[in-house]
């Protein structure tokens, strides 16, 4: 079994126009950040993307609507990104907003072989229209189906060659439950070990759900709000 | 005199108790973590993954994947713990979290509630608001009583689409403090120096009130 690639643009092979890709963090906290900017060189269109936020103007997926790759987002939340709101406005972008907690549940349930499961979020909303509605001991539910994604795009801390996770702090967010989820799951890495160098008991995500892993580079992480106390 | 935000959190504040897993949402509800009761042990969840978040970093400490669902830096208190989204949310939805503080565009006399969409304006999306309003079984709401023209938050009806139906408990406004019962709101304190009639002319929706209403000691 041999999981590890040289690089993303290795990485992401396979991955055409007009698939949909899963692509892992919270804001700009936990993106696969080497994924994404081998996505802008490979030049792959029409992509729709399912990821909690949408970037910011010049950073995270906001490169990628830069490019105009994108053209569907599916997210919960995406206001801090002028090129995305142009784009939404003027009707070049599709986008379905659903709530954070169903986003969440959607891949882990698409990962988890689960096909649908009921939530009260968006009940009476228009989150709800079109879908069904059912009464369980006296409170609606809305019916939410599974996500399943051609690729999921994954930034984790430490992994090793087998494709055992661990991820750190909130920069885990979405990335276990779209690394369940993909098709081909690739995940890039700070620290790339040896099998025995995690401890297993302490995994956030095994190597089964992992296809492809790399060492990544060059981590930029930038902070969208930098806020600080002073000392005494 | 109306209530200032600073009062509006110490106000909220007021409502914690002593071993309660709390989410504050952004604006004026993160402002209650500073007032926080001496000895009170409250945990603060932080629905992008944390439990037990503590307060922003000391300067040159800020750590880019230590976040919380506002994108600021914060930091961990001792005893915290990181999960995923889908953990989180079911802390959420699985009434885990024994109080949702929330801002609104909105509020209607039946607890409906409107903060996420305003129809011809960029829509940001609702993040975790839906899920939160959804299923806490203790909500509340705080914020300004009026919008900037002059109009009451406290609706009849929302007039603005919904981010959940039936789930607001009590709302914290700059004039008063109000439980939603199915009479309407119940008027429960008054800002200090904030007449009945003030508050009346500024509700909307149906507003009740009984006896004498308290003034709030600020």
């Amino acid at each position: 079994m041999n999981k590890v690639v040289a690089n993303a643009d290795v990485a992401l092979e396979g991955i055409r126009d007009n698939m949909t890709l899963m692509v892992g963090g919270f804001g700009l906290c936990g993106i696969p950040e080497n994924s994404i900017a081998a996505l802008v060189r490979k030049g792959v269109k029409g992509l729709t993307c399912i990821s909690n936020n949408a970037g910011v103007d010049d950073f995270g997926l906001g490169l990628l609507l830069q490019t105009k790759q994108i053209k569907k987002m599916i997210s919960s939340y995406v206001g801090e990104n002028a090129e995305f709101e142009r784009q939404m406005l003027s009707g070049e972008l599709e986008v379905e907003l659903i709530p954070q907690g169903t986003l969440a549940e959607r891949c882990r349930a698409g990962g988890a072989g689960i096909p649908a499961f009921y939530t009260p979020a968006g009940y009476g909303t228009e989150v709800a229209e079109g879908k069904e509605t059912r009464e369980f001991n006296g409170k609606m539910y809305v019916m939410e189906h599974g996500f399943h994604a051609d690729f999921a795009l994954v930034k984790a801390w430490k992994g090793d060659t087998q494709g055992n996770l661990l991820f750190r702090h909130t920069a885990r967010n979405f990335n276990p439950l779209m690394a369940m989820a993909g098709k081909i799951t690739v995940v890039e890495v700070e620290e790339l070990v040896e099998p025995g160098e995690l401890d297993p008991n302490t995994i956030h995500t095994p190597g089964i759900f992992v296809q492809r892993i790399f060492q990544g580079s060059n981590y930029e992480k930038r902070i969208e709000q930098r806020t600080t106390r002073k000392r005494n | 005199m109306a209530l200032n935000k600073e009062q509006m959190a110490q106000r909220i504040a007021r409502e914690l108790r002593d071993g309660w897993y709390v989410n504050l949402g952004i604006g004026i509800p993160t402002l209650v973590a500073n007032y926080i009761p001496e000895g009170m042990n409250v945990e603060l969840q932080s629905e992008n993954g944390i439990l037990g978040m503590g307060p922003f970093p000391f300067e040159g400490e800020e750590d880019a994947d230590l976040i919380n669902a506002g994108k600021q830096t914060v930091t961990l208190k001792p005893g915290a713990v990181i999960f995923d989204s889908a953990n989180s949310f079911a802390m959420i939805r699985g009434k885990h979290v024994q109080l949702t503080v929330l801002g609104a565009m909105e509020v209607a006399d039946n607890g409906d509630i409107a903060n996420w969409k305003i129809p011809g304006k960029m829509v940001k999306g609702m993040g975790g608001a839906m899920d939160l309003v959804a299923s806490a079984d203790n909500i509340i709401v705080c914020m300004m009583h009026t919008n900037k023209a002059g109009e009451s938050k406290l609706l009849k009806k929302c007039s603005l689409p919904l981010t959940g139906v039936g789930c607001v408990k009590k709302i914290v406004s700059d004039l008063g403090v109000f439980d939603v019962t199915p009479d309407g709101f119940k008027l429960i304190e008054r800002a200090p120096g904030v007449t009945v009639e003030e508050i009346r002319s500024k509700t909307e929706g149906r507003l009740v009130v009984e006896g004498e209403v308290p003034e709030m000691a600020v």
